[in-house]
């Protein structure tokens, strides 16, 4: 063999052996995942507020396939997680009790309407973006309103039964099987999420928000890439939205408000977008907030976390992971002064 | 897939234009251009700043509409096809301001454009690490671009130079049947520029070239012929000796006597 054909093997190994490592499991993501389990046993009171993380957590993340991904930008992602919503109550209500099938529903019902405005949503720049996702938000919100004998309308959704999981574990009033559902849920289309990540699909679509233009001129399909993104995004919120009404057994028109779609945004840039923990990071970090500032000044929390808010985003505009890299760049630096600052 | 020529029609047109004219609110961007480039030629589009080169560029990529005109690529119309359909068709472009994807290193980028060229929609949802040809090819292509050491780096880190490399090994992954290098040299130190116009010169015969260039030592090093752009129609076409002597072109662009030396010179390095 000749030294040519050698050393091109060698660097044929390197360069893969490059892109496997940037796609390993990471210590920290393990952590990450036994921080459920640790929650269910240190606070075994406080399993619907766990729950709610949860559920918080998958709409966040569906928001970071959109945002973080696709890089499309969403003032009315609360469209998709009330779809979800009402779909899972409304098969609940009427009989169809089995709660994985009333999520698989949910995700359908969600992803086609996310398929069907994602043609909308694609015309034009951020800004129009903006408003046809807070628009068709607001479409929906006023339909759920005005479709008062299907949805309750300003009542709610009432009388909504949801059969055992897997026919075997009921809901029960601890909330023990909601908590673990939300979460199994969670870890399962997380595991989906990160496997799209690291796929042709998921490298295309960082390329397509890394530079659009550059895209169409290798030939790749940009449209159909952000369709998909689209549609999977919004089918994602239908399962968190989902999740919420067979969980609490309750739906209503909140679950459409434009106030769910700034908050999820908010949640998402408060852990930071693109990398599929900023969602789940932010969620527990935003609840948490919420329930300590409650509990501390009941009337003014909103003031209180709004200052920790605007605080965060002074300081970093990647949310508390950019904090993090930051943070960890300036130890780099004083520990090792020679060298130049290493993770920024 | 692109489609591969025979050897057989090895003299066949690989890209024309006929009579292309471009209006944009009542101003003339590109007016009546008619170009016919063989297969493998080594051809240059010169002219001064706001001669129309960028618009001719867009129209023939795609990117842009012609108010009239047909454009073939290997003979087939391709006016009305989409930018994106072009690029499948064989016909493939770099950016005088780079265009690349900071945040990916530029193993990834190839492999990116890679899977893209290939379109396989059963391996679009597999993992990128399962893609071991594209990676091969990949990094082939890295390497005769002299990009192998820094292939797992972010490319925001790399150094300009590399990236103008990376630049045009991103449309070389398109495997285009014709290439348009839109002054590929643009910003490079002038010492390093030779590192380019050497990777582009040893591009195989079978890729047509056209180069938009500023340059012109590197336009009478490279070209074979030349078409001076003009007020967006073009001025003349010729071998570079012709351009170089011709009245026309000095006057209004090369600026007198200096061109005919540069060209001489040029001609005795080659």
């Amino acid at each position: 063999m000749s030294a040519v054909s050698e050393t091109g093997l060698a660097s044929r190994a390197a360069a893969h052996a490059s892109l496997v490592a940037a796609r390993r499991l990471r210590p920290a993501e393990i952590a990450f995942w036994l921080m459920p389990i640790a929650g269910y046993f240190l606070f075994p009171d406080r399993l619907a507020l766990l729950s709610e993380i949860a559920i918080l957590g998958l709409f966040a993340l569906s928001l970071d396939i959109l945002l973080g991904f696709a890089g499309i930008v969403s003032l009315g992602h609360a469209a998709f997680f009330g779809l979800g919503a009402y779909t899972a109550g409304i098969l609940g209500k009427y009989g169809w009790t089995e709660p994985l099938s009333g999520l698989a529903i949910a995700a359908l019902v969600a992803g086609a309407v996310g398929f069907i405005t994602s043609f909308l949503v694609l015309r034009g720049n951020d800004l129009t973006r903006l408003m046809v996702t807070l628009g068709v938000s607001l479409m929906l919100a006023e339909a759920a309103n005005r479709l008062g004998w299907l949805t309750g309308g300003a009542d709610g959704l009432t009388g909504v039964m949801i059969g055992p999981v897997f026919g075997v574990f009921e809901f029960d009033i601890f909330g023990v099987t909601a908590y673990w559902y939300a979460v199994g849920v969670l870890f399962v289309l997380f595991c989906l999420a990160r496997y799209l990540a690291s796929s042709v699909f998921g490298l295309t679509l960082r390329g397509i928000k890394g530079n659009s233009l550059r895209m169409a001129a290798i030939g790749a399909p940009v449209n159909l890439n952000l369709v998909t993104a689209y549609t999977i995004g919004a089918a994602y919120a239908g399962v968190a939205g989902g999740l919420l009404a067979q969980t609490t057994q309750f739906a209503s028109l909140d679950v459409l408000e434009f106030q769910r779609s700034a908050e999820v945004l908010l949640v998402l840039l408060i852990g930071g977008s693109g990398y599929l923990y900023g969602g789940l990071i932010g969620a527990v970090l935003f609840k948490l907030m919420h329930d300590l500032l409650s509990d501390l000044t009941p009337q003014y929390w909103q003031f209180w976390l709004g200052i920790l808010l605007v605080v965060l985003v002074l300081s970093s505009r990647e949310g508390v992971r950019g904090l993090y890299l930051r943070v960890a760049a300036r130890f780099a630096r004083s520990r090792h002064p020679g060298r130049k600052g290493g993770a920024a | 897939m692109n489609a591969i020529a025979s050897p057989g029609v090895a003299g066949s047109t690989a890209l024309a234009a006929e009579g292309l004219v471009k209006h944009f609110n009542g101003i003339t961007a590109t007016d009546n251009v008619s170009l016919t480039l063989p297969r493998g030629a080594r051809h240059a589009l010169i002219g001064p700043n706001g001669a129309g080169k960028t618009t001719l560029i867009n129209l023939l990529t795609g990117v842009l509409k012609p108010s009239a005109g047909r454009i073939l690529l290997a003979g087939e119309d391709v006016t009305t096809a989409s930018a994106q359909q072009r690029v499948q068709r064989g016909l493939a472009r770099t950016f005088q301001i780079n265009q690349l994807y900071a945040e990916l290193t530029p193993l990834e980028t190839l492999v990116m454009a890679i899977m893209q060229r290939r379109g396989n929609l059963m391996r679009w949802w597999q993992p990128v690490t399962r893609q071991r040809e594209a990676c091969d090819e990949a990094v082939a292509l890295l390497e005769r671009l002299g990009l192998g050491s820094v292939m797992a780096e972010r490319t925001s880190t790399l150094a300009y130079g590399k990236r103008r490399l990376l630049e045009v090994a991103l449309a070389l992954a398109c495997q285009p049947q014709v290439l348009l290098l839109d002054e590929p040299a643009a910003g490079v130190p002038h010492g390093e520029r030779d590192e380019i116009l050497e990777t582009i010169s040893e591009l195989p015969r079978d890729v047509t070239l056209v180069l938009i260039e500023h340059d012109m030592e590197m336009v009478f090093r490279f070209a074979e012929r030349i078409s001076v752009l003009v007020s967006g129609a073009l001025a003349m076409e010729g071998t570079p000796e012709e351009v170089a002597a011709s009245p026309l072109v000095r006057e209004v662009y090369l600026g007198g006597a200096h061109a005919t030396a540069t060209a001489a010179h040029a001609r005795k390095g080659a």
